[in-house]
């Protein structure tokens, strides 16, 4: 039996799958139609029960998360969907919209009905034209069979849906950056709280959620909870996806149940590239420390990451094999920082260039071991120092780095100069030598 | 360079989207974009006179945004994907023979404005490493070669396809107006997914 789950993926095999008639033909909005018979309140019981925590990385139990939306206030509701997919080796949620947008429309109306929402958002990263286009059209065909806009199903529910492109800030993947983002200032974090859940899009009650997890919820709903409870581990419930990358044979989209290990999806990926061997890999994306061949066995849900001293992240799988300089991929990841830090909080402003100009020497062999000493101390003065976690992140890589690997970067200062040969690392390490 | 009454309307719809109307900045900046390849001047003073803005708070929010250019850029903006992972599987041997073979580097615009080249961060698509964007489009699994015979096929006005996208490669004005939500009406061309993104899907119906 297949160790892989294909829910949210099952059908991107189909040429037309993007459309609401391929969504239709495969079961599509039967949901949305189930959940508009539910009282709201139930809709929410439900996704409690289910178990569904958020996809988008820090894990949130995702009903509870709506049970926050206070009720009978008087205020308007939003649904805001964080579609601003951006920390770096995540690439999960631009084929899941490309291939299936209409599960996330359709979640997206399951949601708002559930915390009285009448308009949703989703905030999609600004540099991927041809997904905008699929999730416009998407909406666009919703509104047109009458799933969106006014009265839908002759329900008495009203819902507006609007897709709001960025413009290339990391940071507006961040919840709090990503609400003054649309609400058009600079995309900056606001300090909490108060949460969304109380003062959160033009200061009403607001529910920021991924896009994975919102488009998990009309299979929750369709399926029930017991078949969602029976993937998963005892606190990481369902199915996922994975997305492996790098030095694998065969990179790509693995849906699975939370608990799979790297060694299972290694062996699906046709294992590392040939003649090489796993060196270091990321669970869910650059802010989360790094592991090594002896963490090919830990549970890739949110406990077992946690344990081994990690993240389960956006299970972005970055996979690295010997031939990488483990202090170059460092600092090309602070320099991610440095360039998307937003500047509100001093501590990631200026430790984030000082950590890369650090990094630059080390890399380069210049120093001394009281270097790599001060590099650790800067990062104790930036991580948890910020209104947000992108400080934290910034830490993550040379933190546990230097735990696995600090004896490469002193090869570094022994030597004078980088051990490694770039070319070897490229997939096209043959033609070019 | 003046709007057009036709202009005009497309913005008042796009601020009609919003409960407030502040929310339409980015895509009007998207919009400015699409009728005059950068944010200039004049589009600043119309969009901060639209929301009823001063004009510093517009260009505050758009020299915010790295997707905003405050110069033109070429009819076909080439990013190439520098960011760890891209980097280390070739995206930083493509950006160099790029940048050499164009002459340009970062940010750079070549002297016929067709082509201008950034250095990109992480796009969303490690699993087609090393990725470069093309007004924002995915152009999977590069080498060095593949982005030279792309960069002078744009020069000579015969730019490649898309590996996810629509059948042609459109401009980068053009990519600009559907960022402010213009339909151009092209999400039904090309694949649902491409090979890695179905790899998991083919797996499972094998058994494995």
């Amino acid at each position: 039996m297949s160790k892989l789950s294909p829910v949210l993926s099952a059908h991107w095999d189909e040429a037309d799958s993007f459309t609401i008639d391929a969504y239709r033909r495969n079961g599509g909005y039967k949901a949305a139609k189930t959940a508009l018979d539910m009282d709201p309140d139930a809709v929410i019981q439900l996704v409690k029960d289910s178990g569904l925590r958020g996809r988008g990385g820090a894990g949130f139990p995702t009903g509870m998360k709506w049970g926050f939306i206070p009720q009978n206030d008087g205020k308007d509701h939003y649904l805001v969907v964080n579609a601003d997919e951006s920390e770096p080796g995540t690439c999960k949620d631009m084929p899941l919209l490309m291939a299936n947008p209409h599960s996330l429309v359709e979640g997206i109306i399951i949601a708002s009905y559930a915390i009285r929402a009448n308009y949703a958002f989703i905030y999609l990263r600004g540099e991927v034209v041809h997904v905008y286009r699929r999730v416009q059209q998407a909406i666009a065909d919703a509104y047109a069979a009458g799933l969106l806009g006014k009265n839908i199903n002759g329900k008495g529910f009203d819902l507006e849906l609007v897709l709001h492109a960025g413009a290339g800030a990391y940071i507006c993947g961040e919840e709090t950056a990503l609400l003054d983002s649309l609400e058009g200032f600079r995309g900056q974090p606001r300090l909490r709280p108060p949460f969304p859940a109380i003062a959160g899009l033009y200061a009403r009650p607001t529910v920021v959620n991924n896009v994975e997890s919102i488009a998990s919820v009309p299979a929750i709903i369709a399926n029930g909870t017991e078949w969602f409870q029976s993937m998963g581990t005892e606190k990481s419930k369902g199915f996922t996806l994975y997305s492996l990358s790098g030095h694998v044979k065969n990179p790509g989209q693995f849906e699975a149940p939370l608990g799979i290990t790297l060694r299972e999806l290694l062996e699906m990926a046709g294992g590392m590239r040939e003649g090489h061997t796993l060196k270091f890999w990321t669970p869910g994306g650059s802010s989360t420390p790094m592991f090594t061949q002896e963490h090919l066995d830990v549970p890739l849900d949110y406990e077992g990451v946690g344990a081994a001293g990690s993240m389960l992240g956006t299970k972005a799988l970055q996979i690295f094999d010997e031939t990488t300089c483990v202090v170059r991929a460092v600092l090309r990841w602070t320099e991610f920082y440095k360039h998307e830090s937003c500047g509100k909080c001093t501590p990631c402003r200026e430790g984030t260039w000082w950590l890369v100009q650090a990094l630059k020497e080390l890399e380069a062999g210049r120093g001394t071991s009281a270097d790599l000493d001060k590099l650790l101390d800067i990062v104790d003065n930036i991580a948890g120092r910020s209104f947000c976690a992108l400080a934290d992140g910034a830490a993550s890589p040379i933190v546990s780095s230097m735990k696995h690997f600090r004896e490469e970067y002193q090869r570094h200062l022994d030597l004078g100069s980088c051990p490694f040969d770039p070319i070897a690392s490229t997939l096209f390490a043959g033609a070019l030598s | 360079m003046s709007y057009s009454t036709e202009n005009i309307a497309i913005m008042d719809s796009i601020i009609a989207r919003y409960p407030r109307k502040r929310s339409a900045i980015m895509p009007l900046l998207h919009y400015v974009q699409a009728i005059e390849g950068f944010v200039t001047p004049e589009g600043i003073e119309l969009i901060a006179e639209k929301l009823e803005l001063e004009t510093a708070e517009v260009t505050a929010v758009s020299t915010f945004y790295t997707q905003y250019k405050s110069e033109p850029v070429g009819e076909y903006h080439v990013g190439v994907c520098i960011n760890t992972l891209c980097a280390v599987m070739g995206g930083d041997e493509i950006y160099k023979s790029v940048s050499e073979h164009l002459g340009i580097g970062n940010d750079g615009v070549t002297e016929d404005g067709k082509v201008s080249l950034e250095r990109i961060e992480c796009n969303a698509a490690c699993d087609y490493a090393p990725v470069v964007m093309v007004n924002w489009e995915f152009f999977d699994n590069q080498t060095p070669q593949s982005v030279k015979d792309l960069v002078d096929g744009a020069r000579n006005g015969n730019p490649p396809a898309p590996t996810r996208g629509p059948k042609s490669l459109r401009t980068w004005k053009q990519n600009s107006a559907v960022l402010a939500g213009v339909s151009d009406g092209l999400a039904g061309e090309g694949v649902s997914a491409g090979e890695p993104s179905k790899l998991g899907l083919k797996l499972s119906k094998e058994g494995k």
